[in-house]
This record gives structure tokens, C-alpha cells and sequence, in this order.
């Protein structure tokens, strides 16, 4: 019910939107700035090509993100299996 | 170099215009390194606008740069695109490059309403200096004078009175080393005589 919403305390507002599209989108702008080794794109299609000898999976459904934790740097893969 | 023209109100102040061509894939890293170093025997501030959006001559822009001003709209594309300038100063500018210093970083956040931030409509001050992380240099608020000030050619810094105009020329004096408090950053409660009248 509409009416309910302007009793609720903390009020969405179009600012408050705004805030985390732009958190979201400075985010992964700014991963993209410091996570790309040049050779990033190729091996991600390498390695789909290797997956897709086995499986057939469309290119969205792998997921390619390095990421930095303390002095370590993580390559994490993630390949969404189609359902069977 | 003779081909800057001088300005018709303040005799310190000259232009040179940038090539007007379709793009400024014209300019060339060397060709403007080189107008810069002319141009600094003669000049003691050398302010380069850089185009809107991020190309070549913004990049050029950039990239001789000692002091950088970002200026930024509380928009979400705007405030996105003032990051990524950020991160290119940060590490492609040539004082990056050098690993010598970095660039000095000023934020100026332009058609700010206060009004609407109270009524969460706008992004607030506070919320653009919490994802850019640099210091405020001035805001300048949303104000109907820019765009007739422009339609006339003039500076709207010019316009006496003006809430836009007195703020550019408070972020002059912040930026020159004054200490100049900001205004303009919160509501201001129009009285009943202004409310009737209209004024802005």
C-alpha cells in the first residue's frame, strides 16, 4: 500500500539513488583503472575458448575480476554452468 | 608569439584561442608543451579550459598541468566523469609521470541548489566530496544569471550582485590563498517581501 511508505522513517529520495548509482559506477571505474593488465582481455577469451571445448556457455555466463587483498592479487573466475 | 588578443575589461588578462578544428587531434603533445613554455616567460597563471567530456584536448589539458580545478555538476554522469579525470591526473599528468610530485587537485561543484539537496532531490556537498576525495575549492549556485550573462558574452563574475558571480570570485581569492569562508552551501530562507517580489 502506497500510504505506508510515508509513515516509513527513512525516506528514499532520488539523491539517495543518485549516491549509489555513483558509488556503484566510481567503483568499477575505478577497479577497471587499477586491475588491468593489458593481457587481461586475451586471456579471458583464451580461456573461454579452453571452456568451450568442454562446454558450450555463452560469454556472459563467465565472470573475470582481479582483485587486490592486501599484497595479494587474486584472479577470480566464475563460469555459470548452463542448466542441463 | 603575438597571436593572443588582449581582453576589453582587465588588460592583464589575454586569450589565445585553441585550434578550431573539428577535433583537437591537431594538437600535438609537443606543440603545446612548447605554447605552454612561451607562454609561461611572459605569464604568471596560464589557465587552460579543457573541453567537456574526456578527449585529446582535455587530455593535453591535463597532462602539463601544475594545479588542476575539477570542475563538477551534482550529476551522477558528471561527478562519474570528474572520477575518471581524477585517476588520469593521478597517474598519467606529467608530474605523475615524473613521479616528481602530483598535480594539486581543487573541487568546484557548479549549479549547486541547495534547496533542492534539502529536499533530497540533488546530490548533496557532502556527498560529491565523499566519493572524490579532494579538497573544496568553491561552489557556485544554480543561478539564472549564468545563462543570460552567457547569452550576452559576458563573464558572469562580472555581474554585480550576482549569488554565481560573488561565488566565483570568492573560489578566485580561495585559490590565490585567501581565506575566504563558503556561502551559497546551504538554504536560504527567502522572506516574505522576496517570496511576494520574486527576487533571486
Amino acid at each position: 500500500m502506497d500510504w505506508l511508505k510515508f509513515f516509513r522513517a527513512e525516506k528514499s529520495t532520488t539523491a539517495k539513488t543518485a549516491k549509489d548509482r555513483l558509488m556503484l559506477a566510481v567503483a568499477y571505474q575505478r577497479s577497471g583503472q587499477a586491475n588491468g593488465p593489458a593481457y587481461l582481455p586475451k586471456l579471458r577469451e583464451e580461456l573461454l575458448g579452453v571452456v568451450r571445448k568442454y562446454i558450450q556457455v555463452p560469454d556472459e555466463a563467465v565472470q573475470f575480476s582481479v582483485q587486490r587483498e592486501g599484497g595479494l592479487e587474486v584472479l577470480e573466475l566464475n563460469i555459470t554452468l548452463p542448466d542441463s | 608569439m603575438t597571436n593572443y588578443f588582449k581582453d576589453k575589461h582587465l588588460d592583464q588578462l589575454h586569450i589565445l584561442a585553441a585550434s578550431q578544428t573539428r577535433d583537437k587531434d591537431a594538437l600535438s603533445q609537443e606543440g603545446v608543451e612548447r605554447v605552454l613554455n612561451e607562454l609561461s616567460q611572459d605569464f604568471d597563471y596560464i589557465v587552460c579550459d579543457s573541453p567537456a567530456g574526456i578527449e585529446r584536448g582535455a587530455f593535453l589539458a591535463m597532462y602539463f598541468a601544475d594545479e588542476a580545478l575539477v570542475v563538477t555538476n551534482p550529476e551522477v554522469s558528471s561527478v562519474r566523469d570528474s572520477d575518471r579525470v581524477l585517476g588520469i591526473l593521478s597517474s598519467k599528468a606529467r608530474l605523475a609521470e615524473r613521479g616528481e610530485s602530483k598535480v594539486k587537485e581543487h573541487l568546484v561543484l557548479t549549479r549547486y541548489n541547495p534547496a533542492r539537496v534539502a529536499k533530497g532531490e540533488m546530490l548533496s556537498l557532502e556527498d560529491v566530496k565523499e566519493i572524490l576525495a579532494i579538497p573544496l575549492l568553491g561552489v557556485v549556485p544554480e543561478s539564472s544569471t549564468v545563462l543570460t550573462s552567457s547569452n550576452s558574452g559576458v563573464p558572469v563574475i562580472r555581474e554585480e550582485g550576482s549569488d554565481a558571480g560573488l561565488a566565483y570570485q570568492d573560489l578566485v581569492a580561495r585559490f590565490l590563498g585567501d581565506e575566504v569562508p563558503h556561502r551559497f552551501i546551504t538554504e536560504q530562507k527567502k522572506g516574505l517581501f522576496s517570496k511576494l517580489f520574486g527576487a533571486t
